[in-house]
Order: C-alpha cells, then sequence, then structure tokens
C-alpha cells in the first residue's frame, strides 16, 4: 500500500497493519471493494482523524510538533534514558537541600547523612505499606466468569508478548473508560480495567490499553512513582523543618556558640533558604516530568509487545472522546491509570503539573512509531 | 595508595560475575521462551477436537472443511524435526482460519455461546503462540546481542556461549494468503 494506512476493518472496526490484507481480529478481507490503498474507513490522506473514531476530539490549540517516524525500541530505550536522568535530577535536589540545611548549621556531612537516613526510613515505610488499597477505593472485583474471558485471553496474551507472569486481572463496574496497573513486582502486579473499556474497546484495541499496562508492571513504574513521591515528601518535609527552624531556633544558637566561625554558615544559611522555598517546587515538577516520562516509555513499550502501535493508539483515541471518570477517583491514584480520569487534556496541557503528556501527543507518537505520517 | 590495585581487582571480578551471570540469565531465558510456545500449541491441539465436536452437527455441508482442520492437526501432531513441525502448524492455522470464516456464514453458529467462547479461546490461543513466538526472538535478540557486544564478548567466546537461531516462518506463510471469495 502506497499510502501507508491503517485500514480499518469494515465489519469490526478493528485497526490493521498498513498493508493487510484481511481483518486480524475477525478474518475478513480488508480491501474487498474499495480502490487500491484507501479502504472505506480509512481517513483520507492528511486527516486528523482517528480510525474507529466516529466523533474525532477536534481541539484548537497550538500545533503538534510533527514527530519523525519512530522505532519503537529507540523510542523506549531514549525515555528510559530520560526518566533516569529526571530521577538523578531529583536526588540531587533532595541531596543538595540535605547538605545546605546541614552547612547552615555547621556540618553539611551530618546533613547530607541526615537526609540519606531520612530517604531510607520513609521510603522503607512507603514500600511496605500494601499498594493494594488501590484497587478496594476503585471498587475492583476480579474479573471470573465467561463475560470476562476475552480479558482474561488478552491479558494472558500480552504477558505472554512481555514476558512477565501473567498478573491478576480485576474489572472495575464504571461505564467510564480506564485502566490501570498496581504491584510492586511483576510477580505480585495486577491489572484493573473498567467494564466501560471492556465493552466499547474491540480485541485489538484492548490488547494496546492491557501491553500498556504490563509495559508499566514489566517497567516496575509502580516502584519508580513510590520512590519519586517518597522523595517529593522528603524534601518537603526538610523545607519544612529547616524554615520553621530558621525563624525559631538559629539565631541564639549561632550567636551563642560561635562567634567568627558564622561566615561559611551564613552561606550556607542562605543557599539553605533559597533551596528550602525552591526545592519543594522543584521536586513537585522532576516528579510529574517522570510521571509523563514513563506513561511515554510504556506506550513504547506496549507498541513493543503488541508490534501494533495503531490498536494502543486507536483506544486512546476511544478513551478521550468516551471519557475517562472513574468511581473514586482523587488526586491520589490520579498517575495510576492510562488516561487521568480527573483531566482531560488538550493539546496545550504540557501542563508542568499534570500527571500524564496531552492525549494527543501520545498518539501522534504512536502513529509515528506505526508508520503513519503525522496529521496535519 | 596500596588499596588501589586491590579495589581494581574488586571491580574487575565483580563485572565478570556480573557479566557472566548475566549471559546465562538470558540464554534460559531463550529457552524457556522455547518451551512456552510449546506449550500453546499443545493448548491449541487440545481445544479443536471441542470446537469441531460442537460445530460438526451444524455444518453438514461443510465436511470438507472439518476434515482438513482434523488432518491438519493430526499432521501438525505427528510432524518431526523443527522445520516440518513449523510447516505443519502454519498448515492448521490456515485451515483453521478458513473454518471460522465458515462459521461466519452460519447465524444460529454464531449465536452459539459455546461456539463463541471456543472461537474466542482459539483466536486467543493463536495470539498466545504468535506472541510467545515473538517473545522467543526478543528473548534471541536480547542473548545475540549480549554475546557480540564489547565487552561481554569476551566471556562468551571464553566460555563458549553460542548464538541461537531466531524462530523463521515459512516461505509460503510469507506469501499473501490469496482470498477465495465465492
Amino acid at each position: 500500500m502506497i499510502s501507508g494506512f491503517a485500514p480499518a476493518c469494515p465489519k469490526c472496526g478493528g485497526v490493521n497493519r498498513p498493508g493487510a490484507d484481511f481483518c486480524y481480529l475477525c478474518g475478513d478481507a480488508l480491501g474487498a471493494d474499495p480502490g487500491p490503498g484507501n479502504p472505506p474507513d480509512a481517513p483520507p490522506p492528511g486527516a486528523t482523524s482517528f480510525v474507529g473514531d466516529a466523533s474525532p476530539p477536534a481541539k484548537a490549540g497550538p500545533p503538534l510538533r510533527p514527530v519523525p517516524m519512530l522505532l519503537f525500541t529507540e523510542a523506549a530505550r531514549h525515555n528510559v534514558r530520560m526518566s533516569a536522568l529526571l530521577f538523578l535530577l531529583l536526588f540531587a535536589v533532595f541531596f543538595l537541600l540535605g547538605t545546605a540545611i546541614g552547612g547552615a548549621y555547621g556540618d553539611p556531612r551530618t546533613g547530607l547523612g541526615l537526609s540519606f537516613v531520612l530517604y531510607a526510613i520513609l521510603g522503607a515505610t512507603a514500600y511496605f505499606s500494601g499498594s493494594s488499597i488501590v484497587l478496594s477505593i476503585h471498587g475492583a472485583r476480579e474479573a471470573v466468569g465467561e463475560e470476562h474471558r476475552q480479558l482474561r485471553n488478552v491479558v494472558e496474551e500480552m504477558a505472554i508478548a512481555a514476558g512477565v507472569p501473567p498478573p491478576k486481572v480485576y474489572v472495575i463496574p464504571a461505564a467510564g473508560m480506564n485502566a490501570f496497573a498496581a504491584g510492586r513486582r511483576p510477580e505480585e502486579a495486577c491489572v484493573a480495567v473498567t467494564t466501560g473499556l471492556v465493552d466499547r474497546l474491540n480485541r485489538e484495541e484492548l490488547q494496546g490499553v492491557v501491553a500498556h499496562e504490563l509495559a508499566h508492571i514489566k517497567s516496575r513504574d509502580t516502584l519508580y512513582n513510590v520512590c519519586a513521591a517518597v522523595l517529593v515528601g522528603a524534601v518537603a518535609l526538610l523545607s519544612d523543618m529547616f524554615l520553621r527552624g530558621a525563624f525559631w531556633g538559629r539565631r541564639g544558637r549561632t550567636e551563642g556558640e560561635r562567634g567568627g566561625g558564622g561566615r561559611g554558615n551564613a552561606a550556607f544559611f542562605v543557599l539553605a533558604l533559597l533551596l528550602a522555598v525552591l526545592a519543594p517546587l522543584a521536586a513537585k515538577l522532576l516528579q510529574m516530568s517522570i510521571s509523563r516520562q514513563r506513561e511515554y516509555h510504556a506506550d513504547a513499550a506496549a507498541a513493543g509487545f503488541t508490534r501494533n502501535p495503531l490498536g494502543l493508539a486507536s483506544a486512546l483515541a476511544k478513551i478521550t472522546s468516551g471519557g475517562p471518570e472513574v468511581p473514586g477517583e482523587n488526586r491520589g491514584t490520579q498517575h495510576l491509570f492510562i488516561v487521568n480520569p480527573l483531566r482531560v487534556f488538550g493539546p496545550d496541557a504540557s501542563a508542568l503539573m499534570s500527571t500524564h503528556p496531552p492525549t494527543e501527543a501520545r498518539i501522534q507518537r504512536l502513529r509515528a512509531m506505526g508508520g503513519v505520517a503525522a496529521g496535519g | 595508595m596500596a588499596y588501589i590495585p586491590l579495589v581494581l581487582v574488586v571491580v574487575v571480578v565483580g563485572w565478570f560475575v556480573a557479566a557472566y551471570n548475566k549471559l546465562v540469565r538470558f540464554r534460559n531465558q531463550v529457552k524457556n521462551a522455547w518451551q512456552q510456545i510449546d506449550v500453546q500449541l499443545k493448548r491449541r491441539y487440545d481445544l479443536i477436537p471441542n470446537l469441531v465436536e460442537v460445530v460438526k452437527d451444524y455444518m453438514a455441508y461443510e465436511q470438507e472443511t472439518l476434515t482438513k482442520v482434523i488432518e491438519a492437526r493430526g499432521a501438525a501432531l505427528s510432524a518431526k524435526g523443527p522445520a516440518a513441525q513449523a510447516k505443519a502448524e502454519g498448515l492448521l492455522t490456515e485451515t483453521l482460519k478458513s473454518l471460522f470464516a465458515v462459521v461466519e456464514r452460519y447465524p444460529e453458529l454464531k449465536a452459539n455461546q459455546n461456539v463463541a467462547s471456543l472461537q474466542e479461546e482459539l483466536t486467543g490461543t493463536e495470539n498466545k503462540i504468535s506472541f510467545a513466538r515473538q517473545f522467543y526472538n526478543d528473548s534471541v535478540m536480547t542473548y545475540n546481542n549480549a554475546i557480540q557486544s564489547i565487552p561481554t564478548n569476551i566471556i562468551a567466546s571464553f566460555f563458549h556461549f553460542a548464538q541461537e537461531a531466531y524462530f523463521e516462518t515459512e516461505p509460503e506463510s510469507r506469501a499473501v494468503p490469496k482470498a477465495n471469495l465465492r
């Protein structure tokens, strides 16, 4: 096929690989009557509508930067590097703050050491306080019975493709379309999807969504999230402690104990003051940035598992137009879902404080991986 | 500064152990991935008789299609050697596809709950087979990459870690199947 379009199956709406002659899902011949390379449901060249999506979200906003043809392996590797870098920065912010505060009180090394200890304690607490709470918050039930056979099969398929043990499968009885994964290790992971998602996605799109969740599981993103959240919490704690101490305790101490030695301390004190104000904000921004990077990474890895980025792209488009609302949604768990259930991001939502990249940008990248030229 | 050589030795030995263990892990993953393919193939053999049993009453005029499926299953079961087996498996996949195409033509068969769930099971198993093969090939690639790249290639050649072969489809199944629309 010259146009390189993903032909939609005229019968079941499934998105197929470019150049496919038969529908991957129902086995129907794809190009039965249409002209060469122009199946009935496929959009005309350059259209921005999504295959299998009746009402494309027409958003007015700054156009997306065109993305060149992407290889999912390259995309995944790039994302791993990016999130590692961001994580290092987050650690640096934390330990810089610890050192500066220690310096303000006379000894930078003690400050560094104490911040290590603080991190270890907070990290251990977060790690051992179970993660299965999230399932009960959203009213998830284990997916048993005939009606969820396809869902269980899809999860097993993708677990094979990802090379992880099959996770437990849960459904959330809700009309909104969303999904999330939880569990610190692949061996104890679980995947939950809403019934609205199961009902409205075709098999191939469901595969994409489940693959995205399994990518989170395989790369242990829950652990990533816990680490990032703990760091942000620790930075906030240190800053708070320092700022309170600076106003109430410090004056008497330095003037009483030290005379001339206060010069180095004063420099550290100013630095610590500055950091205590700025670091919590910086840490929060970094945490959100990591979260967005992990989403991109999971998308790329999902494309690697299914070898079909267009399935996930089509699913994301459907989720956006269908509404990702989930019962029990709250700020504490919003980052877990495949599409943020609280906010639907427009193209201008490169908002620094958002947990997910704009869905349009994710779809665009996926389509670039699928060999579909960027729209417009 | 007397401890610098000691540190160097520890670092080199540590790297060596880590690299060797990584190669072993990758090699075992390749073996395990190959076994997973067999598990799914076995499951398909087990499912086919059930499906045939359910649909045969409805499909009095389609005995030919059913016979082909059963024959292909038998051929795949008795095939010897990887190449012959791959060919027989490919044939079995083709006959199953034509069986599903026939099922589409019988509304009462499509509405049958048993048929629908068996069809979903077989579709799932077909997918699992191809994903298991894909994962096998991915594992082989990771392993071969490790064997060929510096510096792990030194360890690999010293301990005779041999490259693994990819699973390749038969030339016939690579060709675009012709639609037989009557």
